[in-house]
């Protein structure tokens, strides 16, 4: 029965797929001018001699004068391939430029989620189970500020501090030694010294909304005759709170991922830019102002892909610890 | 929110006898942190539309003396010539001096120069929404030639304050527009989907999920991105807010579907149909009244969301460009270590967007817990 469902919501999500790439190869032919216009211009810029011959090559290749869905078609099924086209401002194919990037995306995506969790739902319960004390208001008005600050807004003010008053700089990911360095252990331990304070950012958001919703939903669920009866049979208060009334309100919170997974990805471009990240968002962001459409579609279809997966992975969890969906 | 002082609703006079909309207005006054939000975004609106008037300076002059000028405080009194003090509002004078080795401008307080502020003086002329040509400032400076910089000035010497003052009118009025753009597409959307039901409303749903499932800063780059370079500011603005609301009318959407599947099967709607009441008149005059509150709850909260999108676009650069103003716009000055260490008060635009947003956030909870006030004895 779960695997059923497991396979029906994955059948589901290929139309969503597709959606996602039609929606990213239009926006790589929005722009006006096509891909050879702005190949000639940025040769031209470099002061390269233009081969005609090569532009119409090209042209040829990527079938320029084709149709829409004809040019979709030829992109779509290179991609499928691993072929992402070519990126005219690296002058590489851009497949070659974007698998490190879209791997630490994923590794802070995933970790500000973890984050987000570990945080989010002991503070949740924690303010739901001490109603109106002072740590609860003290809680929630972190949460709201939380809230209705912009994360970029709180990585520029944490720049600011680290260095001004201490003096360190807290971009980037790794250390100057490993920038460029291959994957080693070494170069490890040193993404996991530089990621905490990202994560830390991008998490505060979340957490503040998935803390409200713990609470909310903590709070509907310890009014219930079933709690008073459990208290009344003499059942410690940590066990009771946490065999019945959290396990059924984690269940929306479960739900929850399928859209923070999405704006984890989203929220991190900006973030990921002002503190200079080697993620997706800051060459996305490149790409898009200097018109690399071919680079910038590729991460769009993939940043796209990647909340596709998020979705179906929380619904997937969801059915995991809700039988009541499976069998709907 | 939950914080709200707990009045029994015995004591509410006339409780009988109330209009929907006053039960409504008594649930909201309950709820101090949503009357306070209110008032603050009644203030902030009111900037907007008085930008003009209550900024001290015109926010495009610039002024080569006074680049990173530091904020100056703001005094009730001073020492007149015989040393006694005597009041009147002013600021202390600052020089510029610059160090001889490492060539740094450091500005220095001049002890014995003040910069005297006149309430309603005469500023630099400007015209009221573009229209109404006119000289007095709230504050300006009393001696025309001088400039003071309550918050500091950026890197061509503009006063922060003014460019914040008039950062206030775009960035407020963005989430209006965008937020009417989005009311449109959800209203009408939400209520086909949630009226008809069937295979309109699936299709419409999973259109809804698809466009919840994409990544929004992604997409809403990809699309500025692809605006013309040479449009006019004007057109820049209608159509990232244009881009705003195409993502953002979904949550509207769901709200209305879920009234609506809610509403049709409450007995005063069926009452209503069995009385022979057109389709027209059970949607407009039974049905929408008590969507309202829960739709304008919805608005509510919905404009912080474009603000802060409007604030994130603009920072990138892919948003408002900057002969507007606004308050990402001014946060973009903000954007490397090296200029916020040296004029940290350049983030003062980022605290108006905190304050906004969090008044939004606090008046949207209160309208959404009074958007149903026979609710209030369950919830409290």
């Amino acid at each position: 029965m779960l695997l059923g469902y497991i396979l029906r919501r994955i059948l589901w999500s290929v139309p969503f797929f597709f959606a996602a790439s039609l929606i990213s190869f239009a926006l790589i032919q929005a722009p006006p001018g096509d891909y050879v216009t702005s190949f000639a211009a940025t040769l031209a810029a470099s002061g390269d001699v233009i081969d005609q011959g090569r532009l119409e090559a090209l042209r040829d290749r990527y079938g320029l004068d084709a149709p829409f869905i004809v040019q979709y078609w030829r992109w779509i099924s290179g991609v499928l391939q691993g072929d992402f086209g070519i990126s005219f401002e690296w002058q590489q194919p851009v497949s070659q430029l974007i698998w490190e990037r879209m791997g630490l995306s994923l590794a802070l995506a995933f970790g500000t989620l973890i984050f987000t969790w570990a945080v989010a739902l002991p503070l949740g319960i924690y303010s739901a189970v001490r109603k109106y004390t002072l740590s609860d208001y003290a809680l929630t008005t972190i949460g709201f500020v939380g809230l209705a600050t912009p994360n970029f807004l709180i990585a520029l003010v944490m720049m600011y501090i680290a260095v001004v008053y201490f003096g360190a700089d807290v971009s980037g990911l790794f250390s100057q030694e490993y920038q460029v360095a291959p994957w080693s252990w070494g170069r490890f331990v040193d993404l996991l010294k530089h990621i905490w304070l990202p994560i830390a950012i991008l998490g505060l958001s979340s957490t503040a909304s998935l803390m409200r919703i713990m609470r909310a939903n903590l709070l509907d669920e310890l009014n219930k005759p079933y709690v008073t009866t459990a208290r009344a049979k003499g059942l410690s208060e940590f066990r009771l709170l946490m065999k019945y009334p959290v396990r059924i309100a984690l269940n929306p919170f479960v739900s929850t991922i399928g859209w923070a997974f999405p704006q984890l990805v989203s929220g991190a471009v900006i973030t990921a830019f002002v503190l200079s990240l080697p993620t997706a968002g800051p060459l996305l962001l490149q790409a898009l102002l200097a018109q690399d459409m071919y680079l910038a579609g590729a991460f769009i279809l993939l940043l796209c892909c990647l909340s596709i997966v998020g979705m179906l992975v929380s619904d997937v969890l969801l059915a995991l610890i809700d039988p009541r969906i499976r069998y709907r | 929110m939950t914080v709200q002082d707990v009045v029994p609703t015995a004591s509410v006079p006339d409780a009988e006898h109330a209009s929907q909309w006053r039960l409504m207005w008594w649930a909201f006054r309950r709820h101090r942190l949503a009357m306070i939000g209110g008032t603050v975004v009644l203030i902030f609106y009111l900037i907007a539309l008085f930008c003009e008037f209550l900024s001290p300076f015109s926010p495009n002059s610039t002024s080569a003396r006074d680049v990173f000028h530091p904020p100056q405080m703001l005094r009730l009194f001073y020492k007149d010539e015989n040393g006694d003090r005597a009041f009147g509002l002013n600021v202390q004078a600052m020089t510029q001096k610059r160090d001889p080795f490492t060539l740094q401008t450091t500005f220095v307080p001049d002890p014995d120069r003040r910069i005297f502020i006149a309430f309603m003086g005469r500023g630099e002329p400007y015209k009221l929404w573009g229209l109404i040509p006119l000289e007095r400032r709230l504050f300006t400076a009393a001696n025309p030639k001088e400039r003071f910089f309550l918050l500091g000035a950026d890197r061509l010497g503009r006063d922060m304050l003014s460019r914040i003052l008039y950062g206030t009118r775009i960035s407020m009025t963005i989430g209006l527009v965008g937020v009417a753009l989005s009311l449109i597409l959800g209203v009408s959307l939400g209520g086909i989907s949630g009226y008809l039901g069937g295979k309109v409303d699936a299709i419409i749903q999973r259109f809804v999920e698809l466009i919840l499932a994409l990544p929004t800063i992604p997409i809403w780059l990809g699309l500025s991105a692809s605006l013309p370079q040479d449009w006019s500011p004007l057109t820049r603005y209608f159509a990232i807010t244009a881009i705003l609301s195409l993502v953002g009318w979904t949550e509207l959407a769901r709200v209305v579907r879920g009234r609506f599947l809610a509403l049709r099967t409450e007995d005063f709607v069926i009452a209503a149909r069995l009385d022979g009441a057109s389709r027209r008149r059970v949607i407009l005059r039974h049905m929408a009244p008590s969507m309202a509150s829960h739709i304008i709850a919805s608005v509510t909260l919905a404009i912080p969301l474009m603000i802060i999108a409007e604030t994130s676009l603009s920072f990138l650069g892919l948003g408002l460009q900057p002969p507007l103003i606004s308050w990402g716009v001014l946060l973009r000055e903000a954007q490397n270590v090296q200029t916020i260490s040296q004029a940290p008060w350049l983030f003062a635009p980022g605290a108006g967007v905190v304050l906004a947003v969090l008044a939004l956030n606090f008046l949207g909870d209160g309208i959404r817990d009074a958007a149903d006030p026979y609710a209030q004895g369950q919830s409290a």
